[in-house]
C-alpha cells in the first residue's frame, strides 16, 4: 500500500517536474545534439590529422615491398601485390647499411656511456658540492646554449684536424665522438634533478664516512634514474640522426653513419642509372626509421618527458 | 661548510666536462669570433702567413654581404622559416585543444601525433621526396610518365591536374611548397606534446567559472585557454623560429647536398658548410656570427612582444 502512495505521489511531481521544465528540455535536447554533433566534428578532425600524420609512414612501408614494376603502375596500389622482402636484401647492400649500423651503434655506445660519466659528475659538483664561483661558472655554462652549433663546427673542424684526427681511416671513430662529449643541457638537467634530492641525505652519508662516490652511486643515480634513461635515450637518437659532422670530417667511407649511408646510397635502376628505384630506397630509410620506432614504443614515457624539457632534437 | 677539501674534490669532478668545454666549446667561441675579424681568412693562406697574418677589419662581412648567394640563402631561409612557425603553431594549437576535450582514444592519439618527431629527419625526407616525386621524363615535349606520385595520384582523383613539385623544370615555388609541408609535419609533435601539457596543468576552475557565467565556447578559448597558454606558445614560437633558422637537413633529405648547399633552395647553415668546405673559413666565421645575431634578435623580438601578450 504504501508503495503504491508513495509510487503516486513520486509519479505526480515527477509530471509537474516535467510540465515545469519542458521548454528547459527542449533547451537541453538540442544542446545535448549540438555537443554530440561537437564530438563527432573533433574526433573526425583529429582520425583525419592521425592519417596525414601516418600517411609517410604507410606510403614508406608499402613503397618498399612492391617491386619496381608495381611502384610505377599510373593508378597505385595501397597494398603490395607481390611482397617483395628482398628489397631489404638488396638496400642492405647498396647504402652499406651494415657498416654503417655496426658505426652507428659504436659511437652511439661509447659517446653516450662517457657522456654519462662527464655528465653525472659535472651535476653532482654542480648539486652537491660547494666552490668558489660555482654559480657563475653554471650560468656562463648555460649561456653557451644559444650560440648555434654551427659556430662551434667552424673551430671544432681546424681543431680536430690540427688534433691529426683528420686523417679518418684512423680516427674516425674519435672525431665522430670526442667534441660532442659535454652537453650543458644534459648537466643542466641532471643538476636540476639532483637537486630535487634532499641535502639532509648527503651530510647523512657524510656523517657515516660513506665516500662521494658510494654515495652517487648507490643514492643519487638510482633516485634520478629517469632523468639518465631520459638523457640515454636523446643521446642515442643523436648519434642516429647526425648528418653534417661526419658529411663534413669523414673522408674514409667505411667510418660514415646511418643518416649520410642512406643519403650517398646507390639506388638506380639495373640497366637506367639515372633512375632511382624507389622501392630499395624506400627499404634503406624503413630500415633506419625502425629502430627509431622500436625504442620509441619501449620508452615513450622517457622520451616525451625528456624531449618536453629540451626543446632539442637528440 | 666551504672548506679547501671540498673545492679541489668539485674541480676534479668538473674536469672532464672543463676540459672539453674549453677545448670544444669556449675556444670556438673566441676563434670563430676573432677569425670573423681577419680579412680574408682562408685555410691555404694560414699555412703561409701564419694565424696572425691577416688584416683585422670587416671585409669577411663585406664578402658574405655582397654575396648574392647570402641573400638568397636568407630569403629561402625566411621564407621557411616564417609560415612553418605560424601555421605548425596554430595547427598544434588546434589539435591539442581537440585532444584536450576527449577521452577515449586520447593517448593513442597522442602517440600517434608524437611519432615524426622520432625518425631522422633526413630519412623521412626522402620518403616525402618520393611522394611529391613523378617517374619518367617531364620535358615540355612528349613526356613519358610511367607514375604521378601519390601526391599527384590524390590530386587527380579529385579532378584536380597533376603538378610537377620537385622533378626537373619544377618551379620555384612548388619546391619551396614541398619543404615547408615537410618542415610543417615535422615540427607539430614536438609543439603538441608542450602545448597538451599545458593544457592539462590549466586549473579546471577557470573554466568553471567561465562555465557559471555563461561564457561561450570561442570566447573562453580566446580569453582563457590562450592566455593561460601563452607563455608556452611563445615557448614554442621561439624554439620554432630557432629550429628553423638552422633549417638544412629538411632541403637534403627531399632533394640533395647540393640543392641545400649552393642551389636553388640554398639555407643559411648550407652555405656556411660550403665555405668550411671550400676551406673560406673567414667567410664561414662571419656568416656564422651573422646567423647567430639574427636568430638573437628574432629571440629579442619575440620575448618583447610575449612580456605585452602574457598574461602571468
Amino acid at each position: 500500500m504504501s508503495n503504491n502512495i508513495n509510487n503516486v505521489t513520486a509519479n505526480r511531481e515527477t509530471a509537474l517536474h516535467v510540465m515545469k521544465e519542458k521548454d528547459m528540455n527542449q533547451v537541453n535536447k538540442t544542446a545535448k545534439i549540438m555537443k554530440v554533433l561537437g564530438y563527432i566534428a573533433v574526433y573526425a578532425f583529429l582520425i583525419l590529422m592521425a592519417f596525414i600524420v601516418l600517411f609517410p609512414f604507410y606510403w614508406m612501408i608499402i613503397s618498399s615491398l612492391k617491386s619496381w614494376q608495381e611502384y610505377n603502375l599510373a593508378v597505385p596500389t595501397l597494398w603490395p601485390q607481390v611482397i617483395h622482402f628482398e628489397n631489404y636484401a638488396v638496400a642492405l647492400e647498396r647504402a652499406n647499411l651494415e657498416r654503417v649500423f655496426g658505426n652507428t651503434v659504436y659511437v652511439g655506445v661509447v659517446s653516450t656511456l662517457l657522456s654519462l660519466i662527464i655528465t653525472i659528475l659535472s651535476a653532482f659538483a654542480f648539486a652537491r658540492l660547494e666552490f668558489k664561483g660555482r654559480d657563475a661558472l653554471f650560468a656562463g655554462l648555460l649561456a653557451t646554449m644559444m650560440i648555434p652549433g654551427e659556430l662551434f663546427t667552424i673551430t671544432n673542424y681546424q681543431t680536430t684536424f690540427y688534433f691529426g684526427w683528420g686523417d679518418t681511416s684512423k680516427w674516425g671513430f674519435t672525431i665522430l665522438i670526442v667534441p660532442f662529449l659535454v652537453s650543458t643541457f644534459y648537466i643542466y638537467l641532471l643538476k636540476q634533478n639532483f637537486l630535487q634530492i634532499p641535502n639532509e641525505l648527503y651530510l647523512a652519508a657524510k656523517v657515516d664516512g660513506v665516500s662521494d662516490f658510494k654515495y652517487l652511486w648507490k643514492v643519487m643515480i638510482p633516485l634520478a634514474f629517469p632523468t639518465i634513461i631520459s638523457i640515454t635515450i636523446l643521446k642515442m637518437m643523436g648519434a642516429w640522426n647526425t648528418y653534417v659532422w661526419p658529411n663534413l670530417v669523414i673522408k674514409d667511407k667505411d667510418y660514415l653513419l646511418v643518416t649520410n649511408g642512406i643519403r650517398e646510397g646507390d639506388y638506380s635502376v639495373a640497366g637506367a642509372v639515372d633512375m632511382v628505384n624507389y622501392p630499395l630506397q624506400m627499404a634503406a630509410v624503413a630500415m633506419v626509421s625502425i629502430p627509431l620506432f622500436m625504442v620509441f614504443l619501449f620508452f615513450r614515457k622517457y622520451i616525451m618527458k625528456g624531449v618536453s624539457r629540451s626543446g632539442i632534437k637528440g | 661548510m666551504v672548506d679547501s677539501k671540498q673545492q679541489w674534490k668539485a674541480w676534479l669532478y668538473l674536469a672532464p666536462a672543463l676540459i672539453l668545454l674549453a677545448i670544444f666549446t669556449v675556444w670556438p667561441i673566441l676563434n670563430t669570433s676573432i677569425m670573423a675579424f681577419q680579412e680574408g681568412y682562408n685555410e691555404m693562406d694560414a699555412l703561409r702567413l701564419g694565424r696572425w697574418g691577416f688584416p683585422i677589419g670587416l671585409g669577411n662581412f663585406e664578402r658574405v654581404l655582397n654575396y648574392s648567394k647570402f641573400w638568397s640563402a636568407l630569403q629561402n631561409t625566411l621564407i621557411l622559416c616564417i609560415p612553418t612557425v605560424l601555421i605548425s603553431t596554430l595547427l598544434a594549437l588546434i589539435i591539442s585543444v581537440c585532444l584536450n576535450s576527449i577521452k577515449p582514444l586520447q593517448r593513442f592519439l597522442q602517440t600517434i601525433y608524437f611519432l615524426p618527431y622520432v625518425t631522422n629527419s633526413l630519412a623521412i625526407g626522402m620518403v616525402f621526396a618520393a611522394m611529391f616525386n613523378i617517374v619518367g621524363t617531364t620535358a615540355a615535349e612528349n613526356p613519358v610518365i610511367s607514375t604521378y606520385g601519390i601526391i599527384n595520384n590524390i590530386i587527380m582523383m579529385f579532378g584536380g591536374d597533376p603538378i610537377n613539385w620537385i622533378n626537373a623544370g619544377s618551379t620555384y615555388e612548388t619546391k619551396l611548397i614541398v619543404v615547408m609541408i615537410y618542415i610543417i609535419w615535422n615540427a607539430l609533435p614536438f609543439k603538441i606534446l608542450i602545448l597538451l601539457g599545458a593544457l592539462q596543468s590549466v586549473n579546471k576552475q577557470y573554466y568553471d567559472a567561465a562555465k557559471i557565467d555563461g561564457t561561450g565556447k570561442v570566447r573562453t578559448f580566446v580569453r582563457i585557454t590562450i592566455p593561460l597558454l601563452s607563455p608556452m606558445i611563445t615557448y614554442v614560437v621561439i624554439t620554432g623560429f630557432i629550429g628553423g633558422f638552422k633549417e638544412y637537413s629538411s632541403v637534403v633529405g627531399i632533394f640533395d647536398d647540393a640543392m641545400a648547399r649552393t642551389g636553388q633552395l640554398n639555407t643559411m647553415v648550407g652555405l656556411i658548410y660550403t665555405s668550411i668546405t671550400n676551406s673560406n673559413t673567414g667567410v664561414a666565421s662571419a656568416a656564422a656570427l651573422i646567423l647567430f645575431a639574427i636568430i638573437f634578435v628574432i629571440t629579442m623580438i619575440n620575448l618583447a612582444i610575449s612580456k605585452k601578450t602574457t598574461y602571468y
